[in-house]
């Protein structure tokens, strides 16, 4: 008896009629698929290299962005630790059950969300720093029968903190409030299942969570967190608003000194631009890995 | 700690989900070592008295004692009892970023704080008892579902319960696996395991249960022993329920 009941199968299926199988089309398909956009990048590439090592003017503007890079990747580094750290909290804050650390974490992951970034870095620069540091001082003031008319809280002014400090700050906080989704898209991902059989096993939720979920979790969104940092070397120009000298700080400088507008910010923009796709290889490296990695573990 | 005390007791268990009522009223006693096997239709709220057990769902209504412990809703009393209860799921639940062996020896190390190499030691003898310990360096997605079943079981058994919980341990594998997942089953049921097993499979209903509790509707309709059960039921939707499975 024939198990095919419905209409007839056809006896072969037909080539794609669009796909052109003769070596002149394949010649076209291997074009098509190149990477041009990263060809062209590259031929700007040398071209400004070529500038900066044949151009007194290109040489002088480099020389002089490379003096902030230190503090660009300073600031992106540190910043982007302090926000997986305080995303990682305010991400488990955001799945827990308790209606006061979930009130806490939602609270802070909506007001972030809702400010434009560079409204935040000067709400915390000029704001909220100060505040804390003054509310430290009354503290210590308050404290000084016990502690002593010269301790520690009272040590700090507001004026004492510097800007790049400040600014690496209100990147952290900023960024903790986007990374805080990220985590936990990734914990909410994980099936129910993989709770339910760690705490029959008698593990508490922190146990569960920290052997069992998070691994799982992490594995899951360090491509978007990967990317996350790349954004992060490109907002850390906005702390050149708070006179940081980051490499857009000396640009700016530079440009409004000599006028040379044009050359200046091009070079800037390239810059970022040669160490963004950098890390952008990276992030899909790190991806491919963790893909293969995945097939091999499920 | 007196002997013939049951091993669990439930008494009067209701489960409300919304409007829904998948547990009404359920009252049911466990004896030391036997084996029994809660059977009925889909949403007969079998699964959730076994869930009740291990408080993986929160009771509406009613009382629990494990092995003389009332269940309440405290968590260090939830974790103690749950240390003694293990629990085998349908969809196996492995941890799939941990090999077999990791699988087997966490819980062990996090909750019973042992030893590495002592919680390898017991590892290796459960995953023995099942019948893989030559998988112990794979990971789960790399077995079939009936090996994994089996790590699953070994995961349970390496934390020394008192009693076991089965939710359709062999519903979501192929046919010719389940009987590699029955046979340990009977192996442990045999060894004097308390067990209480929601399936479907009525052959091993038969052999291996102490006493089977039919449900409907989130009622006990009847108790018994396998062979009245099977033989001679009591009650009408018993008998409608068999004959639709029993052909």
């Amino acid at each position: 008896m024939s198990l095919t009941t419905g209409p007839q199968q056809p006896a072969a299926i037909p080539l794609d009629p669009t796909t052109d199988h003769s070596a002149q089309g394949r010649f076209v398909d291997r074009m098509a698929n190149w990477p041009w956009w990263l060809l062209i990048i590259v031929f700007f590439g040398v071209l400004i290299a070529w500038n900066a090592m044949t151009s007194e003017l290109y040489a002088a503007i480099f020389s002089r962005l490379l003096l902030g890079i230190g503090v660009t990747i300073f600031t992106t580094l540190v910043a982007y630790s302090l926000a997986i750290v305080i995303g990682l909290t305010a991400g488990l804050g955001r799945v827990s059950q308790n209606p006061l650390v979930f009130n806490v974490a939602t609270l802070y992951v909506q007001v972030i969300r809702g400010v434009p970034i560079l409204v935040q870095l000067l709400v915390i620069a000029f704001v909220i720093v100060p505040i804390v540091i003054d509310g430290v001082n009354l503290l210590g003031n308050a404290l000084t029968p016990i502690l002593g008319a010269d301790n520690f809280l009272l040590r700090t002014k507001p004026q004492d903190v510097p800007f790049l400090t400040r600014s690496i700050i209100a990147l952290a906080i900023a960024y903790g409030g986007f990374q805080a989704e990220t985590f936990r898209a990734g914990i909410q991902s994980i099936s129910k299942g993989q709770m339910e059989a760690a705490r029959s096993l008698g593990m508490s939720y922190l146990q569960a969570m920290r052997y069992v979920i998070l691994p799982q979790a992490v594995r899951r969104v360090l491509p978007p967190l990967g990317n996350d940092f790349i954004a992060m070397l490109k907002d850390s120009s906005l702390v050149s608003v708070l006179g940081v000298r980051d490499i857009t700080q000396e640009a700016r400088l530079y440009a409004a000194a000599s006028f040379r507008f044009l050359e200046t910010y091009t070079s800037l923009a390239f810059l970022y631009l040669a160490m963004t796709i950098v890390l952008s290889l990276g992030v899909k490296w790190l991806e491919n890995r963790l893909n293969s990695e995945g097939r091999a573990q499920g | 700690m007196q002997h013939d005390e049951p091993m669990i007791v439930i008494k009067h268990l209701v489960k409300q989900f919304g409007n829904l009522r998948a547990v009404d009223d359920v009252s049911l006693t466990v004896g030391r070592g036997k084996v029994t096997v809660i059977i009925g239709p889909s949403g007969s709220g079998k699964s959730t008295v076994l869930r009740c057990i291990n408080h993986l769902e929160t009771p509406t209504s009613g009382e629990i004692w494990v092995d003389g412990i009332h269940l309440t809703h405290d968590a260090k009393n939830i974790n103690a009892v749950r240390a003694e209860v293990g629990m085998v799921f349908q969809q196996f639940n492995l941890f799939p970023h941990l090999t077999v062996l990791e699988n087997v020896t966490l819980a062990q190390r996090v909750v019973r704080k042992r030893s590495e190499a002592e919680a390898r030691d017991i590892a290796m003898q459960q995953l023995t008892r099942v019948g893989i310990p030559e998988k112990a360096n794979a990971y789960p997605s790399q077995l079939s579902g009936g090996q994994q079943q089996r790590v699953a079981i070994a995961r349970a058994l390496a934390m020394n319960p008192k009693i076991m919980l089965f939710d359709e341990p062999t519903s979501a594998l192929d046919p010719e696996m389940i009987k590699e997942v029955l046979d340990v089953m009977l192996e442990l049921a045999r060894s004097g395991m308390t067990m209480v097993v929601v399936t479907h499979e009525m052959g091993f209903a038969r052999n291996a249960a102490d006493e089977i509790v039919f449900m409907d509707r989130g009622r006990i309709v009847e108790q018994n022993t396998p062979d009245a059960f099977f033989t001679n039921p009591r009650e009408e939707r018993t008998r409608a329920f068999l004959s639709q499975i029993l052909r």
